[in-house]
C-alpha cells in the first residue's frame, strides 16, 4: 500500500467511527421519544383485554353466525370475510401499541420510528465505510461484526414497519438493545482498521458471514417477540383466573398484540430464517472445507451452532406438538437465542478454537 | 348439537347456525367446543405428523409392548426430546477439549483438573462425539426419524392419490368464513367455484351441495424432502468417515511428495480404506511466500500466504503449475491438498576434522510462537570420523528466529515473523544418535540418552549464536559447522473423503425442502351453495390452513371476489325474510367486533 492511500484509509476509518458515534447519539434520542411515547400512553385508559374476557362470559352465546342477510351486506359488493382464532386460544384484540391511542404518545412514537431511521442511516455509513477504509467485507473482527448485526436488526424493524406489519411495539426493546450492542462494541471490542488473516481471504467470507449476520439479527427479533408474548400471556391468564395484575404490568401489557399475535409473530420471524441459518452452517461447512481440510471437527463454534441449530429445529417441532404448543415453545425459542448469542459473545471471547483471529 | 343433515328442513341460515338458535344456551357451549375440535382435527389432518398416542403399554404381551414402544419412538413428543438432548448432549464437547480436535490440550487439562479425570474418562467427556452415549441419543433420533418418515409417506402418497376430503358440515366455524346470497342457480355457482378454484391451482373436487379445493402439497413434500435428506447427510458422513484417509507432510522448498504412504509424515484413515485407495500423484513445492503487516497493533499478523508447486497426476503424468493458498486447496484425482502451516529451514553444514563437508542440509525447524520462534535438531547420522578416526554421530539442538530482537534483549525471541534479521543458535552434542535402534523417533528432537555434550573452555556445554554465513568451530578441532543460508517449508494436509459430494446434495435438498416446508402453507378452501327458503341461493365459503396462516382470509377473499363476479351478491331480502331465518341480523362489522 503506498502510504497515501493509507492515509486516505485512516481518514475513512476516521470518518466510520465519528459516525458510530453519532448514530449512538440520534438512537439515544430515539430511545427518549420512545420512552415519551411509552410515558404518555399509560395516560389511556383502555382496558380492552380485561373487558374482553370478563365481557366474554356474558357474551358466551353470540353466535349469530350468518352474516350476509340484511343490514349492511346488501351495499357491500364483494363478499366479507369473517375470521376466527384458531381453536383452543384466547380471541383476544391486539392492545393500542406504546402510544395506547394518544395523540401525544403518537407524535413521539412517530418522532421516536423517524429519529430510529436516522440512526440507521447514519450507523449503515458507519458500516460502509469501514469497509472502504479496509477494502473487503466489514466483518473480520467482533467490533464490525457487532455494528453490523445492530444495523441489520433495525434495518429488519424498519422493512417489518414499512411492510405495514404491526411491529412498533418493540421499538423501545430494539433502541435500547441497539444502544447496548453499540456500547459493547466501542468500548471493549473496537479494533482497528486492518486487513484479514489468511484464513478469513475468501468468497465464502461474505457468504457464510452474512448470513449469520442476518440469522442473528432476525432471530433477535423473533426472540423480543418470545419474550414480550410469555409476559403477556401470563398477564392474560391471571385475567383469565380473575387476577389482577398490578398497574405498571396492566399498563404495559395492556398496549401490546395480544399473546397469540405475539406467538404468531415470533414464529413466523423464527421459522423464515430457520433455512437461512440452516445456510449458514452448511455454508461454514463448505468454508471450513477449503480453509481447513475438513468440513466439520465440532470446533467450539461450529459446535454452538449445531446447538442453536437442533434447538430452533426443537422449538419448530413443538410449536407442531400437543402438549409442547405455547409457552414451552417459546421457552424452547428463548434458549435457542441464548445459544446463539453465547455463540457469538462466549465462544468468541472465552473458549478458543479455530475460529479466533485477530483482535478477537 | 344436531348430527342430522339439514337440507330438507327450510333454513335460510347454514344448518349449523340453524342448530344453534334452535339448540338452549348450555348447548351452545358444547356444540361450540365440538366445532372447535372439529377445527382442530381438520387443522391436525393437513399434516402427516404422527398422532399423539397417549395411552399405556397395551396388555398384549410383548408383541405389545414392542409397538407401544415403536409408536412411543416414533411419536412426535419422543423426537423433540431425543432433539434436545442431542442439542444438549453437544454442549460439553466444546467446553471440554476433545482428543480428537487437540490431544495436547486435553493433556494439559488433565494435568490441572487431576481430580475430575476418572469421572471424566467414565463419561467419555474427553470424546463426546463418539461416545456411547452421544451415538445413542442421535441413532434413537434417526431410528425415530426413519420410522416417522415412511408411514408419513405413504400417507401423503395416499392424500394426493385420494380425493380432497369432505366438506365439514359447519362451514361457519372455520377460521375464515365469507357467505352471501345470491340469484344465480346453485349448479352455476359450484360450476363457477370449480373454474375459480382451478384458475388458482386448487385441486378440487365436487359432491353433492360443496366444492373442496386444496393447495399447497409442497409444503408436506418439502417437510419429506427435508427429513429425508437429513439421513442422506447422516449416511455421507458416516461414508466419509470409514473410508477418509488424512495425512501430512512437511515439504522444504525445492523438494517434493508423491503420495505414497510411506512418505507421509504421520496418516489416518477410516476402517473401511484401503492403502490402493491413494491416487497417486507427486507435487514439488517451487516456492511459498508469506507476507505480514508491518505496521499498527496488529504488527505481525500475517496476510498472505501461498505455495507455489509442480504437479503431475499418475505416476508419469505432465508436470502442471498451480499456486495453493490457505482457502484454496489444490484438487488432483478427488484428493485434496491443503497448505496447513509453514516455517523456516536453517540451512546447515558440517566439516568434519579433515575438512570433509559431510552433511549439507536444509533442515526443518517447528514454530513455538507467532513470530516463528522456532526449535528442532540437526542430526548428522552418517559419515562423521572423530580427530583420532572413531565412528561417531553429531547432534544439534537449534534455536532458530527469524528476526532477532539484538544482543542482551534477554531471551531470544523472534520479534517478527518474516526473515529481517535471522540468527541460528546452536548447542552441540556427539555420540549416538539411538536412529539404529528401531524405536520411531521425532525428527525435530535429539534423543540425548546416548549423547555427550562438547564442552566450552568453562566445562560448560559449548553453544554458539550464528548469523547466516558464520561458522562455528567445534571444540578440540572435532570439526566446524556452518550457517549457510535460510529455507522455508511448507505443510500439507493431503486428504481424500469420499462422500462428500453426497452430503453436499443432501444438505441442499435439505434447505430447499425445508424452505418448501416453511414457505409453503397447505390450506383447504370449500365452497357450499344451496337454495335457500325465499328462493336465492345461499354462497358460503371457508378456509382452512395450518394454524400459523396469516394470508387465509386474504387468499378466501381473493377468491370469493372471483366467484362473486359469477354470483354477484342479491339486494337486501324483505325484512320479514330476515325474520324467518330465526336470526337477528348481524353485520360483518359487528362480527368482527365479536371477534376483538
Ligand atoms: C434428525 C432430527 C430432526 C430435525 C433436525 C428435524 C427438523 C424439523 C424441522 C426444522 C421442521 C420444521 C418444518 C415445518 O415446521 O414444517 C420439522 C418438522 C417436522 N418434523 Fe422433524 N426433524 C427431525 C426429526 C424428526 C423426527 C424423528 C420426526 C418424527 C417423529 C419428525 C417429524 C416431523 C414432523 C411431523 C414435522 C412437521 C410438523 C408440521 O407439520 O409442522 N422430525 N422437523
Amino acid at each position: 500500500m503506498t502510504p497515501l492511500a493509507v492515509a486516505a484509509n485512516e481518514n475513512l476509518a476516521h470518518i466510520s467511527n465519528v459516525l458510530v458515534y453519532s448514530s449512538m447519539a440520534v438512537y439515544t434520542l430515539a430511545f427518549f421519544a420512545h420512552i415519551a411515547e411509552w410515558v404518555f400512553g399509560s395516560r389511556s385508559k383502555v382496558g380492552r383485554t380485561a373487558a374482553a374476557l370478563t365481557g366474554a362470559a356474558a357474551a358466551a352465546a353470540p353466535a349469530v353466525q350468518v352474516r350476509g342477510k340484511g343490514g349492511t351486506t346488501a351495499v357491500l359488493d364483494r363478499p366479507q370475510v369473517v375470521t376466527r382464532a384458531g381453536a383452543g386460544s384466547r380471541d383476544l384484540p391486539d392492545g393500542p401499541g406504546a402510544a395506547g391511542g394518544t395523540e401525544k404518545g403518537d407524535l413521539y412514537g412517530r418522532i421516536a420510528v423517524s429519529l430510529t431511521a436516522l440512526g440507521f442511516l447514519v450507523e449503515a455509513g458507519g458500516v460502509v465505510t469501514r469497509a472502504m477504509s479496509v477494502q473487503r467485507a466489514p466483518w473480520g473482527n467482533m467490533y464490525e461484526f457487532s455494528i453490523t448485526f445492530s444495523t441489520v436488526a433495525v434495518g429488519a424493524y424498519l422493512v417489518l414497519l414499512a411492510a405495514k406489519k404491526n411491529v412498533r411495539w418493540m421499538g423501545l426493546i430494539l433502541v435500547t438493545t441497539v444502544l447496548l450492542d453499540l456500547g459493547v462494541a466501542t468500548t471493549w471490542l473496537y479494533t482497528d482498521s486492518d486487513q484479514l488473516v489468511p484464513a478469513l481471504h475468501s468468497y465464502w467470507l461474505w457468504i457464510h458471514v452474512s448470513t449469520a449476520i442476518i440469522c442473528g439479527a432476525v432471530f433477535y427479533i423473533g426472540a423480543a417477540g418470545t419474550l414480550l408474548y410469555l409476559f403477556r400471556d401470563s398477564y392474560e391468564s391471571k385475567l383469565e383466573q380473575g387476577g389482577q395484575p398490578g398497574r405498571f404490568a396492566t399498563s404495559v401489557l395492556e398496549r401490546l398484540p395480544s399473546s397469540a399475535s405475539l406467538d404468531k409473530f415470533a414464529y413466523r420471524i423464527n421459522a423464515a430464517v430457520f433455512p437461512l441459518w440452516t445456510f449458514t452452517i452448511i455454508a461454514g461447512a463448505i468454508w471450513a472445507g477449503d480453509a481447513w481440510g475438513r468440513y466439520w471437527g465440532w470446533d467450539p463454534k461450529e459446535v454452538w451452532s449445531f446447538v442453536t441449530w437442533v434447538a430452533y429445529a426443537c422449538y419448530l417441532h413443538a410449536r407442531a406438538t400437543a402438549g409442547w404448543k405455547g409457552r414451552k415453545a417459546a421457552y424452547l425459542a428463548l434458549f435457542a437465542f441464548a445459544c446463539w448469542i453465547w455463540n457469538y459473545y462466549g465462544v468468541n471471547i472465552l473458549l478458543n478454537g479455530k475460529h479466533s483471529y485477530a483482535g478477537v | 348439537m344436531s348430527t342430522t343433515d339439514n337440507t330438507s328442513t327450510p333454513v335460510a341460515g347454514p344448518d349449523g347456525a340453524a342448530d344453534e338458535a334452535t339448540d338452549e344456551a348450555t348447548d351452545e357451549a358444547t356444540a361450540e367446543q365440538t366445532a372447535d375440535r372439529a377445527a382442530e382435527e381438520a387443522a391436525t389432518a393437513l399434516s402427516t405428523a404422527p398422532r399423539e398416542d397417549t395411552t399405556g403399554p397395551a396388555a398384549a404381551g410383548v408383541l405389545g409392548m414392542l409397538r407401544w414402544t415403536w409408536h412411543q419412538l416414533t411419536s412426535m413428543r419422543v423426537a423433540l426430546i431425543l432433539l434436545l438432548l442431542l442439542s444438549l448432549g453437544s454442549i460439553p464437547g466444546s467446553l471440554v477439549p476433545q482428543s480428537n480436535v487437540d490431544e495436547l490440550k486435553v493433556a494439559q487439562w488433565k494435568d490441572t483438573h487431576e481430580t475430575w479425570v476418572p469421572l471424566f474418562e467414565k463419561l467419555q467427556l474427553f470424546d463426546v462425539y463418539s461416545s456411547v452415549w452421544f451415538s445413542a441419543i442421535y441413532i434413537l433420533l434417526f431410528v425415530s426419524l426413519i420410522g416417522c418418515i415412511v408411514p408419513r409417506t405413504w400417507k401423503f402418497v395416499g392424500e394426493l392419490r385420494g380425493r380432497p376430503v369432505r366438506t365439514p358440515k359447519r362451514l361457519d366455524r372455520m377460521p375464515a368464513y365469507a357467505v352471501w346470497r345470491t340469484e344465480a342457480e346453485p349448479e352455476a355457482v359450484l360450476a363457477a367455484a370449480r373454474q375459480v378454484l382451478k384458475g388458482s391451482r386448487f385441486r378440487h373436487d365436487l359432491t353433492g351441495d360443496s366444492v373442496t379445493g386444496e393447495k399447497g402439497y409442497l409444503r408436506e413434500a418439502g417437510n419429506l424432502i427435508f427429513h429425508i435428506a437429513l439421513i442422506v447427510m447422516l449416511v455421507a458422513f458416516a461414508a466419509g468417515q470409514l473410508y477418509k484417509s488424512e495425512g501430512g507432510k512437511l515439504v522444504v522448498r525445492g523438494t517434493g511428495f508423491s503420495n505414497t504412504m510411506t512418505q507421509y509424515d504421520d496418516f489416518r484413515s477410516g476402517s473401511l480404506f484401503k492403502r490402493d485407495d491413494l491416487p497417486p500423484f507427486s507435487f514439488t513445492l517451487d516456492r511459498f511466500d508469506a507476507t505480514y503487516e508491518r505496521t499498527g497493533p496488529q504488527k505481525g499478523t500475517p496476510r498472505t500466504f501461498a505455495a507455489q508447486v509442480t504437479y503431475s497426476k499418475g505416476a508419469f503424468g505432465t508436470p502442471q503449475k498451480a499456486s495453493i493458498e490457505v482457502n484454496k486447496p489444490l484438487d488432483i484425482d478427488g484428493s485434496k491438498v491443503y497448505l496447513i502451516g509453514h516455517g523456516y529451514a536453517p540451512i546447515v553444514s558440517v566439516t568434519d576434522p579433515r575438512g570433509k563437508v559431510i552433511f549439507k542440509e536444509a533442515v526443518p525447524v517447528l514454530p513455538i510462537d507467532s513470530n516463528i520462534t522456532s526449535t528442532g535438531a540437526i542430526k548428522v547420522t552418517d559419515g562423521y570420523r572423530d580427530k583420532s578416526g572413531k565412528q561417531e554421530q553429531l547432534g544439534f539442538n537449534a534455536f532458530f528466529v527469524p528476526t532477532f530482537a539484538g544482543v542482551g534483549k534477554g531471551q531470544m525471541f523472534s520479534q517478527f515473523p518474516a526473515l529481517d534479521f535471522p540468527v541460528l543458535a546452536l548447542s552441540a552434542y556427539h555420540g549416538s544418535l539411538g536412529v539404529d535402534s528401531g524405536l520411531p523417533q521425532n525428527v525435530y528432537r535429539l534423543n540425548k540418552d546416548k549423547m555427550q555434550e562438547f564442552k566450552d573452555k568453562d566445562g560448560q556445554l559449548f553453544k554458539q549464536r550464528l548469523l547466516p554465513g558464520e561458522s562455528m568451530t567445534l571444540p578440540n578441532g572435532a570439526g566446524t559447522v556452518k550457517f549457510e543460508g535460510v529455507e522455508r517449508w511448507a505443510s500439507f494436509q493431503i486428504s481424500q473423503q469420499p462422500g462428500n459430494g453426497l452430503a453436499l446434495a443432501g444438505a441442499v435438498a435439505a434447505v430447499l425442502g425445508l424452505a418448501g416446508s416453511l414457505f409453503i402453507q397447505r390450506r383447504r378452501v370449500w365452497v357450499r351453495a344451496r337454495r335457500g327458503a325465499d328462493g336465492t341461493t345461499l354462497v358460503e365459503m371457508a378456509g382452512l390452513g395450518r394454524s400459523e396462516s396469516a394470508r387465509l382470509p386474504e387468499e378466501l377473499a381473493g377468491l370469493a371476489a372471483a366467484l362473486s363476479t359469477e354470483a354477484p351478491i342479491a339486494p337486501e331480502p324483505e325484512p320479514d325474510a330476515a325474520e324467518a331465518g330465526t336470526e337477528a341480523p348481524a353485520s360483518p362489522a359487528h362480527a368482527e367486533g365479536e371477534r376483538g
